[in-house]
């Protein structure tokens, strides 16, 4: 195969410039648009609360809160009243500037990534058509993971400034937990631009319209799934705030609307997270499958496109009620050595996987092509296809089979009979254990100690208990 | 040339950068000079963007800070959180040579960048052209057509670099244990077999109302123990007294007593 084959169908590639036409887009209704994306985000806020709550409570079976309005939905309202009308603490020792900056820094930064979601299809506003999506650049998933790191600047800051302890650990924390995060979350993603060929997201969702890239691209989704956990700080990721080890985290010593700031900052994070998911692998504002079929997707595009973009957001918003309310808090050392020894090796294995399949379907590995079933499928992609299977296969058979011998090393029997003052202390019997002839220590120890004729009886056991010491 | 909200934008951000970039240099402490470096940089992304460089401008926020980032845990970890900076030389001369170097790297700047914009035509086309790639290839495209093509062994050249950098940093930084780490199986047995402390060290924290750290257990006789507060918070003389809880103690003792004769 020549080099200029290559190239022409290098040239054949989707664009990777926006597909979304802002030339109809004037100045005041792209700041409408800047508005709505803000009153969408608050009221998302609010209600995802009040839910958050109710859901745990029915996980946990309790009601949640239900007394402000209906079902409880004004709680959050009721809340966010009450905690503007707290006392704001700044300590002594907080270095006052930094203090009040850092949780601005960390509400603002979450809120500037929506502006490149695509939440519709093309609408018509005001007499303009104009796709329901604020802007959108080149780089625009890469702009996401760059506020993010600026974001965290907020909580590192938070932590450092309140001049305590458990603050400046839980912001220490953070930033571990972020950098080494964000490195799995972007190899995770690099399988997204291979497949779509750009960074844009109305480019990807556009090229989504026959295939959502959950199917083709697995793998990146559930690495990116745990990985957006980790970057929200959420439970069981939630280590930089772990309220059993460090009473707050970086926000211990945060009251009042400040600390209102940071809560609003984390939601509004775990939205932009789950709107970079829904666009990145579940077509974002297009139609689900079935639906999609009804009088030639007559349910698509355009304001409809709202309504399923929403949907899918709140499906992973319940993801992130569902971890909380079912699993406990990892350890911090098991976290960090499941990202860099775990996920970020194997996402990196899977993206060269990735990019030997892109380059087998456009042909770059040759052109012959066989037909099976019907359908007409390129050599080198099956080819492909197999050899990363196969791979992976031997990978799991190889630990499915090292797993074995380690459960099969640990799941020796025990002893049948058990010294229970062997190690020098008392351990209990295992079920089904016998335990050793008891001899005179233990009926010993059974008798009154306040009686005279067993005192000599009982000297004698300590003086045993403490040759086996 | 250049259009009038890309020169406001200039006009604002520069000032700040500059600033920033002052600030870097005589802050007195570390945190607030890193603090300078992540504005100066985030400004540079944004100035980067305005000349229609989309992907550098990004790539320099999202570079930068993360890099910034770890000099702040050097400076929590390494120097301490409050500590300012020392202004003693270590190396001889060190001072000297870095401002001959210093020196040397503007004349480049100054040359090189002087030599390039010195034509305000060239500029002109090569922002043309600029705008015209990537309107047609791609701004990402274009850089990675240059990056693996063009300059791909100078690329490549770099990146052994600094891969050789980061493993001489492990190299020096890491450091051989001399005695097994001790687990924590290992120190309860070694409690138990010393007989001492058997069940731990008493918690700290007397009553519901005084669960702090630095709150001493009492002992049956009222006495507090030493051994339930941190060793830290002894050698910095945080540790609180008990008079109060005790007396706390004694009334209710009577309170008790009062109660049963009753």
């Amino acid at each position: 195969m020549s080099f200029v084959t290559a190239y022409g169908v290098a040239a054949a590639l989707p664009m990777e410039n926006p597909t979304a036409d802002f030339s109809d887009t004037p100045w005041w209704v792209a700041l409408i648009k800047a508005v709505g994306v803000f009153v969408y985000l608050l009221i998302s806020t609010l209600l995802v609360i009040w839910f958050e709550r109710r859901v745990i409570g029915r996980m946990q079976q309790r009601p949640g809160p239900n007394r402000n309005g209906p079902f409880g939905l004004l709680q959050t309202l009721a809340d966010g009243m009450k905690s503007m009308l707290k006392e704001d603490i700044t300590p002594a020792n907080a270095e006052k500037f930094i203090y009040t900056l850092a949780p601005l820094i960390a509400a603002t930064m979450a809120f500037v990534s929506f502006a490149i979601i695509p939440l519709g299809g093309t609408v018509s506003m005001f007499g303009h058509e104009t796709p329901l999506q604020v802007t959108d650049v080149p780089i625009a998933v890469l702009l996401v993971l760059a506020v993010a790191s600026v974001g965290v600047y907020g909580i590192i800051l938070a932590g450092w400034s309140s001049g305590s302890t458990y603050p400046l650990l839980g912001g220490l924390r953070s930033t571990a937990q972020v950098i080494s995060y964000e490195i799995a979350m972007g190899l995770s993603l690099v399988a997204i631009f291979l497949y779509s060929g750009s960074m844009s997201t109305s480019a990807i969702v556009s090229a989504q319209s026959s295939l959502w890239y959950i199917l083709p691209a697995f793998f990146s989704f559930a690495v990116y799934v745990i990985t957006m956990v980790g970057e929200t700080n959420r439970l069981p990721f939630d280590l930089a705030e772990g309220e059993g080890e460090l009473t707050g985290g970086f926000h211990t010593e945060y009251s009042s609307m400040r600390f209102a700031m940071f809560f609003l900052g984390e939601y509004v994070n775990m939205f932009t997270v789950s709107a970079l998911a829904t666009t990145l692998f579940l077509g974002g504002p297009q139609a689900p499958p079935l639906i999609s079929a009804i009088n030639d997707n007559m349910f698509g595009g355009g304001w409809w496109g709202l309504l399923w973009f929403t949907l899918k957001l709140w499906v992973f918003m319940f993801i992130f009620v569902w971890l909380r309310g079912s699993l406990p808090r990892v350890r911090y050392d098991q976290f960090m050595r499941f990202g860099w020894k775990f996920l970020i090796p194997i996402t990196l294995a899977w993206v060269v996987a990735v990019a030997f399949i892109r380059g087998a379907q456009l042909g770059f590995l040759g052109d012959s092509k066989l037909t099976f079933a019907g359908r007409e499928l390129s050599v080198a992609t099956v080819v492909i296809v197999s050899i990363v299977a196969v791979i992976a296969l031997a990978a799991a058979w190889i630990w499915d089979d090292k797993r074995a011998a380690k459960a099969a090393a640990e799941d020796e029997a025990p002893p049948e009979e058990i010294d229970p003052f062997e190690g020098g202390y008392p351990v209990p019997p295992l079920p089904g254990q016998r335990l050793a002839e008891p001899g005179p220590r233990i009926s010993a120890t059974r008798e009154p100690v306040l009686s005279t004729a067993s005192t000599t009886s009982a000297t004698s056991t300590f003086a045993k208990e403490e040759d086996h010491g | 040339m250049t259009s009038t909200a890309e020169a406001v934008g200039f006009w604002v951000l520069a000032p700040i950068a500059v600033i920033a970039a002052l600030g870097l240099l005589f802050a007195k402490k570390a945190v607030h000079a890193a603090l300078g470096m992540a504005l100066v940089m985030c400004i540079l992304g944004i100035f980067y963007i305005m000349q229609k460089a989309d992907f550098l401008g990004v790539i320099q926020v999202f570079v930068y800070t993360g890099a910034v980032m770890m000099l702040f845990l050097f400076v929590l970890m390494l120097v301490g959180v409050d500590s300012s900076d020392s202004v003693v030389e270590t190396i001889k001369g060190q001072r000297w040579a870095s401002f001959l170097l210093v020196i040397g790297l503007a004349g480049v700047l100054f040359f090189a960048i002087g030599a390039a914009v010195i034509d305000e035509t060239t500029v002109q086309s090569g922002m043309d052209k600029l705008v015209a790639t990537n309107k047609e290839t791609g701004n990402v495209t274009g850089l990675a057509e240059l990056i693996f093509g063009q300059y791909v062994w100078i690329f490549e050249v770099t990146s052994a670099l600094l891969i050789t950098a980061a493993l001489g940093a492990m190299v020096l930084a890491h450091r051989e244990r001399l005695s097994p780490r001790i687990t924590q199986a290992e120190w309860a047995a070694k409690r138990v077999r010393d007989n001492k402390n058997v069940a731990g060290l008493p918690a700290p924290g007397v009553y519901a109302r005084h669960n702090a750290v630095d709150t001493p257990a009492l002992l049956p006789d009222g006495t507090p123990s030493d051994l339930s507060v941190s060793r830290v918070l002894v050698a910095r003389d945080q540790v609180a007294t008990t008079d109060a809880l005790r007396d706390v103690e004694r009334h209710m003792a009577r309170e008790i007593e009062e109660g049963g004769s009753k």
